[in-house]
């Protein structure tokens, strides 16, 4: 597991994906959190990051799936897949490499916007008067949610041969499976009986559980089996060759 | 370390591309696996990798089943699959040391610099590997395929699309390493398997149809052999003699010398060399033309498509 781990961390930093990841996330963070007058923490008056937390899942909804769109997609295309099933590792031995590889990437994105949450904290009347619990809780809860989107891409890229496809199909069920339960809890049919339930099997629920600095193990449940699941699935799906 | 398939079956969307196959590559032996496209040669083998699983049948390696044990199979085959799977956007070394770290080989760098030398990659190991010609392509992938020193070797169709000075050059690397492994060597060039190999399984739509040594497989679809001789001087009263000798069955002149035809059970050489001394004519060239693979190939394969 090891080597794919280390292999794919060296792909990501050896070729422009790693530094384009961590350049697109803090730019568009950055954009929003400082200059977009709209959601700028300097014209809000309050010295919170929660410009950074709201945003941050919709530039992960897009970033994630590109990175790991190619994990398995490419493998399968270019055949280097079939060099990898025939030396001593077993599948779920080559999905962990690369899921931690993907990780960590996103971990490395993560990183320099702790430069923001020192601004924020020089910068605030009194200095240092800002929501510790909530600023460390909202990176769990990130951390988390970035890990199950990378499994759900991990999924994705192993349906299909086809990057593009890959892509796409990562996009829509990261989008699902963070937002939409929410929206289905809202519908008329569903209010009061079974809201809660729905609105519980979403991302955006335990996110923002998290968020609030309330760390749960309910919710570090959910993720592990949101993670899971999906590599579970995964495995499943690679297993099955012929 | 022998290979031991038996009852081999392998199904795919209710077509049967391996039926009933078994057959066995004993240890330090080259076994020439042979066949037209589509006959079942690289599934055969993507099996004994371990990369499908069989619908019937069993597969030893060294005693391993590769359905109980796939990882140890796997810790003890070097496969070099058919279109030669390399990341190209790595650099030689690099992969190398990849492959070396998922085999867990101790000192790594020393083997690697081992089978850079082995394989002939020296000239080309800063190289990034999607630069090199097919022909050190195909060196990387055997460099990966022998970096653990494995017992067994598993080579679908390895000198396929290479120049004639890579196909030697190949073909003389396998031949030394299959000096101390078992190889199992799948080709549909004929020569290859001649040049190479000690054994010959012959597969035709997944089934088997020949499993033989060369000679034997040669002799059995001859039935008879064709000698060629030639005399410094001809003449008419040659062919009569000739004629009359055991086992001929045919004498004719081609425009070299005279070309018998007699029953494989003779070696009418030594009858032919005593029968030319005592009528004192001399003996410039004599040798014997045995079927060649592609005719046994053609015969064997021919047979079983009219099954």
């Amino acid at each position: 597991m090891y080597s794919i781990f280390k292999k794919e961390l060296h792909s990501f930093f050896s070729s422009p994906i790693g530094y384009l990841v961590m350049a697109v996330f803090i730019t568009s963070i950055g954009l929003f959190m400082w200059v977009f007058s709209s959601t700028s923490v300097l014209e809000y008056n309050f010295a919170t990051m929660d410009q950074l937390f709201s945003i941050a899942p919709l530039v992960f909804l897009f970033l994630i799936p590109a990175v790991t769109m190619s994990s398995f997609a490419e493998e399968n295309s270019r055949g280097t897949i079939e060099l990898l099933y025939t030396k001593p590792l077993s599948t779920f031995e080559i999905i962990l490499g690369k899921y931690f590889a993907a990780v960590v990437l996103v971990i490395f994105s993560l990183l320099p916007t702790v430069i923001y949450f020192f601004s924020i904290y020089e910068l605030g009347l009194p200095k240092g008067n800002i929501d510790f619990g909530a600023v460390i809780g909202s990176y769990i809860g990130l951390f988390f949610l970035a890990s199950a989107f990378v499994s759900i891409g991990l999924f994705s890229s192993a349906l299909s041969g086809n990057q593009i496809i890959a892509f796409i199909l990562a996009a829509f069920m990261c989008f699902m499976v963070h937002w939409s339960f929410f929206y289905i809890s809202a519908m008329p049919v569903f209010r009061g009986k079974l809201d809660l339930f729905i609105q519980k099997l979403g991302i955006n629920y335990h996110y923002t559980n998290i968020s609030q600095g309330l760390i749960e193990t309910k919710d570090i449940v959910y993720f592990l089996s949101v993670i899971g699941l999906f590599l579970f699935a995964t495995t499943l799906k690679l297993d099955r060759r012929s | 370390m022998s290979v031991i398939v038996s009852g081999l079956t392998k199904i795919f969307n209710q077509q049967r591309a391996v039926n009933n196959l078994s057959f066995e590559a004993r240890t330090g032996e080259i076994l020439g696996f042979l066949g037209p496209n589509g006959a079942g040669k690289t599934t055969t083998m993507k099996l004994i990798c371990c990369y499908y699983s069989q619908n019937e049948g069993q597969i030893l390696v060294d005693g391993m089943n590769t359905l109980e044990n796939p990882m140890d199979v796997k810790r003890n085959i070097g496969y070099l699959a058919e279109h030669n799977p390399v990341y190209n956007d790595m650099y030689v070394k690099e992969f190398l040391l990849f492959v070396a770290g998922i085999h867990q080989i101790p000192n790594s760098k020393k083997r690697i610099d081992e089978v850079i030398e082995i394989t002939g990659l020296g000239k080309e190991q800063h190289k990034i590997i999607g630069t090199l010609s097919k022909g050190y392509r195909q060196r990387v992938g055997l460099a990966q395929a022998i970096i653990h020193d494995p017992k067994v070797l598993i080579l679908d169709e390895p000198t396929s699309g290479l120049d004639m000075n890579q196909i030697l050059e190949i073909r003389n690397l396998i031949l030394e390493l299959g000096k101390e492994k078992t190889v199992i060597f799948s080709s549909h060039i004929m020569q290859e398997i001649e040049a190479l190999c000690h054994r010959v399984v012959i597969i035709n739509n997944g089934k088997k149809v020949a499993d033989d040594t060369l000679t034997t497989l040669q002799n059995k679809v001859a039935g008879n052999v064709s000698t060629h001789v030639v005399f410094q001087t001809e003449n008419s009263d040659q062919k009569n003699w000739l004629q009359a000798l055991p086992g001929v069955v045919t004498v004719e002149n081609n425009d070299i010398g005279w070309v018998i035809v007699s029953s494989s059970a003779h070696d009418i050489r030594p009858i032919i060399f005593k029968e030319a001394t005592q009528r004192n004519t001399t003996i410039l060239e004599m040798y014997i033309d045995k079927a060649n693979v592609v005719d046994v190939f053609r015969h064997l394969t021919k047979l079983n498509a009219d099954v």
